[in-house]
């Protein structure tokens, strides 16, 4: 669903970087559906063999080391799904991606789904949902995030939302997605771009 | 003599397997049997007959050009399915397969052949020993027309521009408009960026492996170590030195450097820790403790002096001591352009060709619109990885390969072929 949500999104024929691609499904349903130009990067060598397996072009590579092989506005989208959270310099690497591409498309986990708060009010826990199925001790999440933290972080960059698409357990969610969303996809565009 | 035979004979002797020992490869060639590129024989192609000389990258004139190569699988009737195989400093024409008569396996046998990386049920797979150098192409122990003597020091100096230049000679004396591909490591690699940065047109794809674009002056310095080597050698003689002693000494001092660059402080460790042979009989010298990466170093330098010419070692050392991709630009303004997609392999404890110098040629791709693909493989075997990591290099090359000749319609169907890494 959160692939979908993507996939409609993106315009036929263009030209799409993503961030952590992993083992390259979006892409590759990119590149069936959409016929997008794709290019992925991904840290880890065996998802790079399953991207090249899918016949993704694909750079090994660390993206908190940033873009800087790219010029400006060189991609139409630039694809941040379930990575974010996981480099060490978000700053850096979302800014790195506005200015390579001329949209990016972010998706994270929810961390203020209301099975989180739950878990933390009556259990003291760390929570663990199905958007963030780690237990705090094997995470490969260094950054925790609600829906509302990222709209609060775009507004005070001018980063401009053109869209989002809230995704609970079965369906979209449209009311009080902070709360009953497990995964928040949004399509947004720099400052500099918005002219 | 059975064909298996013939096989672990060769390995056993590891006579033209570059860069490389073959005790190191994990997986015996026997196992490989039913998947050879079969019995393979040199072909030879001459060109540049006076007046018509090839010109060389200095400007000065050579030939007749005589060529070693051997091919491997069928050319379709398309002449579409044809791939390059580009060699390193001491490799040769025989790639694949086993040589008819002298029962050598290829040295990128494992690579190439039936259902391999280079399919050759796929694709007609060529290899050319280099300009400069001894295995059958014209090279300083070549016969000089004009003297009726071995060329010796008389050799022009070459490029690794020449070198291609040559290659490109024999494709167009093959009839092959467009290549699949062209691929190499280390040397080879420097061939495959040449061929795609001055014949973009010429090839749909390229694999670029455990290369740079220019040497740094670290990798310069090992070469000049063994050019050094060899020239003070007494045999050496100014390069004159055919039909007496040969520069023995001198050419296995720099086998002995070179070998030492192609593995890491992991794979030496691994291979023959501190461990020393008893007998003192076998030491080497005074001052050898009779540890075996001593005895290790001697044997691969005394081979080497057999089967490889010193004065080839000198001109194309220098061939790619001198080699720069970027021809004093910018890199990716020499790859603006190019349509060919590309494949940069690197590996991890690779101290000679870092992954760093794989890296660039990744940035000149994605500022130039290359469409290329990077894999830095997590090996421990240093620079020698590129001849020994054969199924992450197969499994990356042979899905590559595929994409690349479904877009050309080599291959009429795209499936994900599954793998198991």
């Amino acid at each position: 669903m959160e692939y979908r949500a993507i996939l409609n999104w993106v315009e036929q024929g263009s030209a799409v970087l993503d961030l952590g691609c992993g083992t390259g499904t979006l892409l590759a349903l990119l590149v069936r559906e959409k016929g997008v130009r794709a290019q992925g990067i991904e840290i880890n060598e065996q998802a790079i063999y399953e991207c090249v397996a899918k016949g993704l072009s694909v750079f090994h590579e660390d993206i908190d080391e940033g873009l800087s092989g790219y010029s400006n506005q060189s991609f139409d989208y630039v694809i941040l799904h379930q990575s974010l959270q996981q480099v060490k310099k978000l700053d850096y690497v979302l800014t790195e991606a506005m200015r390579v591409g001329r949209r990016v498309i972010v998706g994270f986990p929810n961390f203020a789904h209301y099975q989180a708060r739950f878990q933390i009010f009556f259990t003291g826990k760390t929570p663990v949902t199905p958007s963030l199925p780690y237990e705090w001790h094997d995470t490969p999440n260094l950054h925790f995030l609600s829906i509302s933290d990222f709209v609060d972080y775009c507004r005070k960059r001018s980063i401009k939302i053109e869209k989002t698409v809230f995704i609970g357990k079965h369906r979209k969610v449209k009311i009080l997605p902070n709360l009953f969303a497990l995964t928040g996809i949004f399509l947004i565009q720099s400052p500099a771009c918005q002219n | 003599m059975s064909a298996r035979n013939l096989l672990s004979k060769k390995i056993s002797e590891e006579i033209s397997i570059p860069h490389q020992d073959t005790e190191m490869i994990e997986q015996p060639p026997k196992a490989e049997e039913n998947r050879s590129a079969g019995v393979v024989r040199p072909k030879y192609f001459r060109f540049a007959y006076p007046p018509y000389e090839l010109t060389l990258e200095n400007g000065e004139k050579l030939g007749p050009i005589t060529v070693a190569y051997e091919t491997y699988g069928k050319l379709n009737d398309q002449r579409s399915n044809a791939i390059l195989i580009l060699h390193a400093l001491s490799g040769d024409a025989h790639a694949a397969g086993i040589h008819d008569g002298s029962g050598q396996v290829g040295w990128w046998d494992n690579m190439i052949g039936p259902g391999k990386a280079f399919d050759t049920d796929r694709y007609f797979i060529i290899c050319s020993n280099v300009l400069g150098g001894c295995m059958g192409t014209t090279g300083p122990c070549s016969v000089n027309p004009a003297t009726k003597r071995k060329y010796g020091f008389d050799f022009p100096i070459i490029s690794v521009s020449d070198m291609v230049t040559v290659q490109k000679h024999l494709i167009d004396h093959l009839n092959i408009t467009q290549l699949l591909s062209v691929a190499g490591g280390s040397m080879g690699g420097m061939q495959a960026l040449e061929w795609l940065t001055a014949h973009p047109d010429r090839l749909k794809s390229a694999l670029v492996i455990a290369t740079a674009t220019r040497h740094s002056p670290q990798q310069i310095a090992f070469n000049e170590v063994g050019r050094q080597a060899i020239m003070a050698d007494p045999h050496w003689k100014e390069g004159h030195y055919y039909g007496g002693h040969l520069p023995g000494k001198g050419l296995a001092v720099a086998r002995m450097i070179g070998h030492i660059t192609y593995m890491s402080e992991i794979s030496m460790a691994e291979k023959f820790g501190r461990r020393q042979k008893n007998n003192n009989d076998g030491r080497l010298h005074p001052f050898s403790m009779g540890f075996e990466v001593e005895e290790y170093l001697q044997n691969r330098g005394d081979h080497f002096v057999k089967r490889f010419d010193a004065n080839s070692y000198l001109y194309i050392t220098r061939a790619i001591d001198s080699f720069d991709a970027s021809r004093g630009k910018e890199l990716h303004e020499v790859f603006r352009g190019i349509k060919a997609k590309v494949l940069v392999l690197a590996f991890k404890s690779d101290w000679l060709y870092p992954a760093s110098q794989s890296r660039e040629i990744v940035k000149a791709c994605k500022l130039a619109g290359v469409d290329a693909t990077y894999c830095e493989i997590d090996s421990t075997y240093g620079h020698d990885a590129f001849l020994l990591e054969v199924k992450e290099e197969t499994h990356l090359i042979k899905h590559f390969l595929h994409k690349v000749s479904f877009e050309r319609g080599v291959t009429d169907r795209y499936e994900v072929i599954d793998f198991d890494i």
